[in-house]
């Protein structure tokens, strides 16, 4: 008893969560929002005895995704003022019938009651996150070196660049192509100038 | 031992990023260049020692048993081959931007740029080293994230738009897979690629089963950009820096794309009628819509990415022959396509470096004032054409005869015709870029200088190498393929 109501506050957490990261303005607070809602979705595979589950879910998203989205960020600019109250009127019109789909969606799946029938393999419950991590998944650790090394040179090559570019994407409809007379370089001595 | 091509890339990234930073600038491509030879030497060498089981402190040390076999060398030797001339074309194409980041310390772009590079050729290690699905999952990423940030390096409108396109059908992909790594989880209890095709041999009917392979191999479809998932690579090959569009066209969207798919076909899946059907139809589409769409470009990069997918068909539709000679020749195809498809960008690079531009309709007579670049073009594109005794004209005949075999006469009919269309725009290519008269404003144009003209002669020498060495390379390259069904 006690743990179903643990597992339904959980689960309430992680929709709430889960929400809060889609629903955020903020880049950065929805990249924290994601990483919040992973959390608690490994506690409940870990609750639920499946700790492999629970260590893959970890991995995806503190070594893999995290870089990606703070690459992602990096490469945004803030909003104006106009621009912003623009995104904000055109979100409300977007979302608005958000909480209509999935009360349907929730209503369709209890009326139709599907049966999946999986077939779940007997829970290991000797193995605890410790052994996953250490004993079983340790490979993984050198890979989620090799994406924070990916992240890191990442983020220098895009903040640490030309003073020209200085990170950001070029105005002019041409500018960044490489392909018109005015950028052709001196060729006199074979090698670019 | 073969964890160590996975190792020793990583300590030498942490190595070459210590803070003697000036001396380490000049040491990374050197480092870089060090590591492909030493991988190329022991595939072709194959000292047991190495690939043998590992000792055991080292087992210990990683838990990591990976499971080698012949494919698994054949992708060691192209990813070693394929990432020298990339380095090498580095060297040539990405300027050193000095830029002060403290006193006594400076930024360098292609530092950088070479660092990414061995990062990407790390995690295709990985990929071809994974057993099970989790670790290949990895192993993708790490080469798709260093793949992002490389097609972006220097910035410019293009290659944000390619890098984006690629970020966004790349996560695309990775959800449809991670997807399918739960549902077969869920199955199999486990995720080695031994336990996943015993549990699915058990449990074939399954729904879920057949949503995991759905979702695996679209996922898998969308990675090495096959028709109708082909819309992020021409713009990604075209905008990435010249060093990058070889790495890329030559040898990643091959790993994380074709091998992988072989490998799942091989090790997890297994072949069937519907898989078979599935693989031929798209290699098909893939085959003539790329080389269709590759006879309206003027771009010369773009034609060549274009080309890249139409190159891909083959190794699908030799793999949907289901049959041992089917795999050897999509096996061949793969290894010929990553060193002339890496030749062409090699050359594509001199041409857009030495030219400022790569619009081939401005273009013309650039032969005469690069000889070495347009001699070792013709070889490429030859090659790619399938023209006899040329590398790719045996990889081509090789899975015509596999469809012919195994009774889809239509699909090896397509793939002749194909061939036809192949050698009608790179002949178009190499008129309107090398032949001809020269062009006006390249009176002063000089070959490209000897960082790029080395990669371009290597491995124009592989092409034809391959080519005219069959009789011999037939028992060692073809015939090992039997053990891999």
């Amino acid at each position: 008893m006690t743990f179903g109501i643990v597992y339904i506050a959980l689960l309430m957490l992680l929709l709430l969560a889960g929400i809060w990261t889609v629903m955020t303005l903020n880049l950065l607070k929805s990249a924290i929002g994601l990483a919040i809602t992973s959390a608690i979705l490994s506690l409940l595979l870990f609750l639920m005895a499946a700790p492999l589950a629970g260590v893959f879910e970890l991995s995806v998203c503190a070594g893999l995704i995290t870089v990606v989205f703070i690459s992602a960020i990096s490469l945004t600019k803030p909003l104006t003022g106009t621009e912003a109250r623009a995104r904000d009127h055109s979100r409300v019109k977007r979302f608005i019938l958000l909480p209509v789909i999935i009360v349907a969606v929730a209503w369709g799946l209890y009326v139709m009651h599907p049966h999946l029938d999986l077939p779940l393999p007997a829970a290991d419950v000797e193995r605890d996150v410790r052994q996953v991590f250490w004993n079983i998944r340790r490979i993984d650790l050198v890979g989620q070196i090799l994406v924070i090394l990916a992240g890191v040179f990442g983020v220098v090559i895009l903040f640490k660049d030309h003073p020209d570019t200085k990170g950001e994407i070029p105005r002019t409809p041409d500018a960044g192509r490489r392909t018109t007379d005015k950028d052709r370089p001196d060729t006199k001595e074979g090698t670019p100038a | 031992m073969p964890v160590l091509l996975i190792i020793v890339p990583l300590l030498a990234l942490l190595v070459l990023n210590l803070p003697w930073m000036r001396l380490m600038n000049r040491l990374a491509l050197w480092v870089g260049l060090i590591l492909c030879l030493i991988q190329f030497f022991l595939v072709l060498h194959s000292p047991s020692f190495f690939w043998e089981a590992p000792p055991l402190w080292l087992g210990r040390l990683f838990l990591f048993a990976p499971s080698l076999d012949y494919l698994s060398l054949v992708m060691f030797l192209a990813i070693a081959i394929v990432g020298a001339s990339a380095l090498l074309v580095c060297r040539y194409s990405i300027h050193d931007l000095l830029e002060p980041v403290k006193p006594g310390a400076c930024s360098h772009k292609r530092f950088l740029v070479i660092n990414l590079l061995i990062l990407a050729l790390t995690g295709m290690n990985g990929v071809v080293l994974a057993n099970d699905l989790f670790s290949l999952y990895v192993f993708l990423e790490i080469t798709a994230v260093a793949s992002y940030i490389l097609i972006v390096a220097e910035k410019g409108r293009d290659a944000f738009e390619g890098a984006f396109k690629y970020l966004v059908m790349s996560a695309v992909a990775t959800a449809l897979i991670l997807a399918a790594i739960a549902l077969l989880m869920l199955t199999a209890g486990d995720l080695s690629y031994a336990n996943i095709k015993l549990a699915m041999s058990a449990s074939s009917d399954s729904h879920i089963v057949l949503a995991a392979v759905a979702m695996l191999v679209v996922g898998l479809f969308i990675k090495g950009g096959l028709i109708p998932f082909h819309g992020w690579l021409p713009d990604a090959y075209s905008a990435a820096p010249a060093a990058v569009s070889v790495l890329l066209a030559g040898i990643v969207t091959k790993t994380t794309g074709v091998y992988t798919l072989i490998r799942i076909v091989l090790s997890v899946i297994g072949f069937s009628d519907t898989l078979e059907n599935l693989l031929l139809l798209i290699g098909a589409a893939s085959m003539l819509v790329g080389a269709l769409a590759a006879l309206g470009q003027s771009d010369f990069k773009r034609m060549l990415a274009y080309s890249s997918i139409s190159q891909v068909g083959y190794m699908v539709l030799g793999l949907g022959a289901g049959t041992i000679l089917g795999l050897a020749g999509s096996i061949f195809h793969l290894f010929n396509h990553a060193i002339f498809k890496s030749l062409l960008f090699v050359n594509a690079a001199a041409v857009e470096q030495q030219t400022g531009t790569r619009d081939m309709n401005r273009m013309g007579g650039i032969a005469e004032k690069m000889p070495v670049t347009g001699c070792t073009s013709i070889i490429a594109f030859l090659s790619t054409a399938g023209i006899p005794p040329l590398a790719g004209f045996w990889s081509k005949l090789i899975i015509i005869v596999a469809l012919w075999q195994s009774g889809h006469i239509a699909y090896a009919v397509l793939a002749i015709l194909a061939s036809l269309l192949t050698l009608a725009y790179f002949l178009s290519m190499q008129r309107r870029v090398f032949f001809g008269k020269l062009a006006a404003g390249f009176e002063n144009l000089k070959e490209a200088n000897v960082w790029i003209l080395i990669p371009a002669c290597v491995l124009a020498a592989i092409t034809i190498g391959v080519g005219i060495g069959i009789p011999w390379l037939f028992e060692t390259f073809l015939l090992p393929i039997r053990s891999l069904l």
